[in-house]
């Protein structure tokens, strides 16, 4: 297939323009001894029918969440997305634009991620929010990044049951940044208080908590941000944007930087993304805020306008002293973001969040009344829980797979410690009846 | 504010109504009718031309747009088992608004975006090719859009195969050994390659902190050593827009990592000293970046490994056309040569002795994770779509199409503009538009340009008041003259009418936005009075 749309007359016409022979004289700079003389060693080209039949093959051969009852979470959620998200969002004038340097004509899209940075305002309780970082490891590092520039210091403290990916991608970037980050212990689920106070001094730029955290469990961030402030460390608090309907946010506990996994805002799991980086912060750390970010001004004749605000920040402006290096961000996930929250609304979002919480709950109390279950960690918890189990757990959950039910995430992938345990996430999206289900194939494991 | 309706030449603001008026305050670009008098005095503003409201100011209290099955479940004392200080006082601001007007305001948003489906995008740099519909049409498979990332790889074998394809396929046109698809975008790539280089580094003891960074550099490219605490030092360009050789061999030495370089260059030419750049470098054990944004000059005709290159990203959102999305989501995949594969991110997707595919871990001196899961898999599976479709013949017809049409456009606007590096060009070049004393600057040729329903080339970067224009293998003959004909009218401008470009552009929903006063009191959140 070819989406070229040049005739050969056409192309003649071109090169006796340019005053070229063959449109091989135009590659002249290219010095012989680095042009690959052979075709490049992949098929042929194909028609779209036979696209579609390659790529419907490769497709056919995964068992997708649409076959299977999904109560995978850590990090990933089977949240229903309303039609209208894909409907609008998949509008190819959004889908086909570039980023809207040119303001007055991309008002649609500027005003789109102005109300979207207003709405995940609204969801962490912050002052400010950015158009979108690439996910949620991602973000929580570009927020200590920020962190680091604002305090001057460049310590920073991880709780140990943050997303194990958040962990890697901190470990991964200290090797080659200036910032050093400590790993604290967590305990019963939660972040150990003592730990913290114990690896607390007036050198650390900051701390990384997850609420609702890796296991599923709601941190006591009424305790743990005031620890934090004490030594003027800033409080970057990862969460969950849909637990906002039941839980207090982090914004209202007096977290300095929230960052967050996106994808519960209308995203399929597509493996894994593209997702959303969130990043909402404190108005007056605008200025040392990593991302693009919109603004409303006005055009010369006085009207309502938006517009990419601050861009002095970034690296197009300011190069190695930008506040970030990101470019291309996460755009049109930040759409299907707004388009979602926009649908659900305040009354929308409560609900999800409620029946989350339910029905989690509900789950929890079902699995671990089982015999050779029970609730890892006492803590509050959201829409996901860790069950312990003294059975196998690869055993139980291949037996539950092969009911059609993806029954949860094994955790001794992630750390030995947990090798008994799976986590188990619970959606809104998921009916008595499946729970229900579920409860029966872990009876039966 | 101007009470008159008008509608932009090629559909900036569209389709609400069919009468093509112009504004007063404006001029109308040629062939466009003028209004006539009853429009001219209707006092209403119409349809796109009035002001949108945002979400905000739309709905009413205990509205929503989607409705969910009843829960089913008991619902649980909140205060039994949530300590009171965690639970949720009020809930969020978020609008009220029923599903119809949901659906309108999103709709009259689209109507005020520019899109490659309906506009020519020349933005240099950028690789603002069509993006083939097929390819959501793939990505929207359910098999491949409803996996969760922690499924086994028995039930994801055909995902994991797409990506062993893609990985591969992608080495292949690189002529490197091995690739990562897992960073998220271009410049998340350049970070990942830094921190491979530094890898390298440190595992042959050699703590090489500096970077050498051509002046004509994307930002990206500085930003990313600044991010990886590497120091980025500017290699200067001689007047061809070529690296300086003498320079570059003056600032190499045993502190240097690498040179990050993008070839063919940000100027629009390929370099052709780049086998002395590699060279210089290696000699010096130091390697050589490339930052991939301009493959598609090069897809099957010359690559990078073959020229030197050990460590490069790809930016699948220009090169294997998956859409830009308003800003994002990109993919930068990562590709080695040989001595740099042990520090590859993990996991890695890899094809089992027995046949079945799977992600390994095990990879010993691995810099680690960049991002969670695996990559941004949705923007993969369109790369991979699309690389297939082409093919080898197809991805070579891509770069040679690509640069015919870079040519041909500065063939035809070099008898009106100055073109200050000399072509050949790869399928990019630079163009500066102002001469003389108009006081027009390169901004308001590109306000103007808006008028004609065409996207502003890239403005001012890499060198001062150019533009670099890009105009990519899909457009037709007839797309690229009639954006020579828009430039050579704007040229006359700037001759007889510089008022017209300093005012403009004219036939935009809003006109010339006040950026100044954005950045000078930000008000980046709305808030209800
Ligand atoms: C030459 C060049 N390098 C790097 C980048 C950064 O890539 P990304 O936007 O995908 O992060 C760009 C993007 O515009 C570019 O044009």
């Amino acid at each position: 297939m070819q989406y070229t749309q040049f005739t050969e007359e056409q192309v003649g016409v071109m090169l006796t323009t340019i005053g070229a022979k063959t449109i091989d004289d135009l590659f002249s700079p290219i010095p012989a001894a680095h042009r690959l003389t052979r075709p490049l060693d992949l098929p042929k080209g194909v028609s779209e029918l036979e696209l579609l039949r390659d790529c419907e093959s490769l497709a056919g051969r995964n068992y997708d969440c649409t076959k299977l009852t999904c109560f995978l979470g850590c990090g990933s959620y089977d949240h229903f997305v309303p039609t209208i998200v894909d409907s609008m969002a998949g509008q190819s004038e959004f889908l086909t634009a570039y980023t809207p340097y040119q303001a007055e004509a991309s008002q649609g899209i500027l005003q789109l991620f102005y109300e979207f940075q207003t709405m995940i305002c609204a969801l962490t309780g912050m002052e400010i929010a950015n158009a979108s970082l690439y996910e949620g490891a991602t973000a929580a590092a570009e927020a200590v990044m920020m962190a680091a520039a604002i305090t001057k210091r460049d310590r920073v403290l991880v709780a140990d049951n943050v997303h194990p990916d958040t962990l890697a991608v901190h470990a991964a970037y200290d090797a080659d940044r200036k910032i050093a980050t400590t790993v604290i212990a967590s305990s019963g689920g939660l972040v150990d208080e003592q730990s913290l106070a114990d690896a607390l001094d007036d050198g650390i730029a900051a701390v990384v908590i997850q609420s609702p955290n890796f296991f599923g469990c709601v941190e006591r961030l009424d305790r743990l941000i005031p620890k934090i402030h004490e030594h003027g460390a800033l409080a970057i608090i990862s969460t969950d944007p849909l637990a906002a309907g039941v839980f207090k946010s982090a914004g209202a506990h007096g977290a300095d930087i929230v960052v967050a996994e996106g994808q519960p805002l209308g995203i399929p799991m597509q493996y894994g993304g593209p997702y959303l980086g969130l990043l909402a912060a404190r108005e007056k750390y605008l200025r040392k805020m990593p991302g693009r970010v919109i603004g409303m001004t006005t055009d010369r004749e006085g009207r309502r306008a938006f517009c990419l605000a601050l861009q002095t920040r970034e690296q197009h402006i300011k190069r190695e002293r930008a506040t970030s290096n990101i470019c291309t961000n996460q755009g049109l996930l930040a759409i299907r973001a707004a388009i979602h929250m926009a649908a659900l609304g305040k009354r929308g979002i409560a609900e999800v969040s409620s029946q989350c919480f339910d029905k989690a709950h509900y789950a929890a109390d079902a699995i671990s009344a089982l015999d050779g279950y029970s609730l890892r960690f006492d803590a509050p918890f959201f829409k996901e829980f860790v069950i312990r189990t003294d059975r196998d757990v690869a055993a139980v959950l291949d037996h539950c797979r092969s009911g059609g039910i993806a029954a949860g995430v094994a955790l001794g992938r992630f750390d030995d410690r947990y090798a008994d345990c799976f986590a188990v996430a619970v959606t809104e999206k998921r009916s008595r009846t499946e729970i229900d289900a579920l409860v029966s194939a872990l009876r039966e494991a | 504010m101007s009470s008159i309706a008008s509608r932009p030449a090629a559909d900036i603001t569209k389709k609400e109504t069919a009468t093509v008026t112009v504004p007063v305050s404006g001029r109308p670009v040629k062939g466009i009718e003028s209004a006539s008098s009853s429009q001219a005095m209707s006092k209403k503003p119409r349809l796109q031309q009035r002001d949108h409201p945002v979400l905000f100011e739309l709905g009413a209290p205990g509205l929503s747009g989607v409705s969910l099955p009843p829960s089913e479940v008991p619902s649980v004392d909140r205060a039994k088992t949530i300590p009171a200080e965690l639970l949720a006082s009020e809930l969020p601001a978020l609008p009220e608004i029923g599903e119809l007007d949901v659906v309108r305001h999103y709709k009259r948003l689209a109507h005020r975006c520019f899109s490659i489906d309906e506009n020519f995008y020349p933005l240099g740099s950028c690789t603002m090719k069509y993006n083939p519909r097929v390819n959501e049409r793939v990505a929207a498979l359910p098999g491949f859009a409803h996996l969760h990332p922690y499924q086994r790889e028995s039930d994801v074998q055909g995902m994991l195969e797409l990506l062993y394809r893609l990985r591969c396929d992608l080495a292949e046109i690189a002529g490197l050994a091995e690739v990562s698809l897992q960073p998220a975008a271009g410049a998340h790539g350049e970070m990942t390659g830094l921190m491979i280089i530094g890898a390298y580094h440190r595992h042959r003891n050699e703590p090489r902190k500096k970077i050498l960074v051509p002046d004509t550099a994307h930002g990206t490219n500085p930003a990313s050593c600044a991010t990886c605490d590497r120091s980025a030092m500017t290699v200067r360009s001689r007047p061809d827009g070529r690296v300086d050789l003498d320079d570059l061999r003056s600032k190499v030495d045993t502190d240097t990592a690498a040179m990050m370089i993008t070839n063919p260059n940000t100027v629009g030419v390929f370099d052709e000293g780049i086998g002395d750049i590699a060279d210089i470098l290696h000699k010096a054990g130091a390697l050589l970046y490339l930052d991939g944004a301009n493959m598609n000059a090069i897809l099957g005709i010359t690559r990078p490994g073959d020229f030197g290159v050990d460590v490069m990203h790809y930016n699948t959102h220009k090169t294997f056309s998956t859409p830009h999305g308003g800003g994002g989501p990109g993919a930068g995949p990562v590709a080695v040569a040989e001595k740099l594969r042990p520090f590859l991110p993990v996991p890695q997707v890899i094809k089992r002795d027995d046949g079945t595919f799977g992600w390994d871990e095990n990879r010993p001196s691995t810099i680690g994770k960049v991002r969670s899961f695996y990559g941004q898999i949705g923007v993969l599976v369109r790369a991979y779509a699309y690389i297939r479709s082409l093919g080898c013949d197809g991805l070579r017809d891509v770069s040679e199409k690509a640069v015919l049409a870079a040519n041909y456009l500065a063939a035809r606007l070099g008898e009106r503009f100055t073109l200050p590096i000399p072509g050949p060009y790869a399928h990019e070049f630079i163009t500066v538009p102002i001469a003389g004393d108009s006081g027009v600057t390169e901004n308001d040729v590109a306000k103007r340009l808006l008028d004609h329903g065409i996207h502003p080339p890239t403005m001012s970067w890499p060198i001062q008041h150019c533009l670099m224009i890009e105009p990519t293998e899909t457009e037709s003959l007839a797309t690229l003259d009639g954006f020579v004909d828009a430039m050579i009218e704007i040229a006359d401008e700037i001759e007889h009418d510089p008022e017209v470009l300093r005012t403009a552009p004219h036939m935009t929903p809003v006109k010339r936005v006040d950026e100044v006063a954005a950045n000078r009191r930000p008000n980046v959140r709305w808030r209800a009075e």
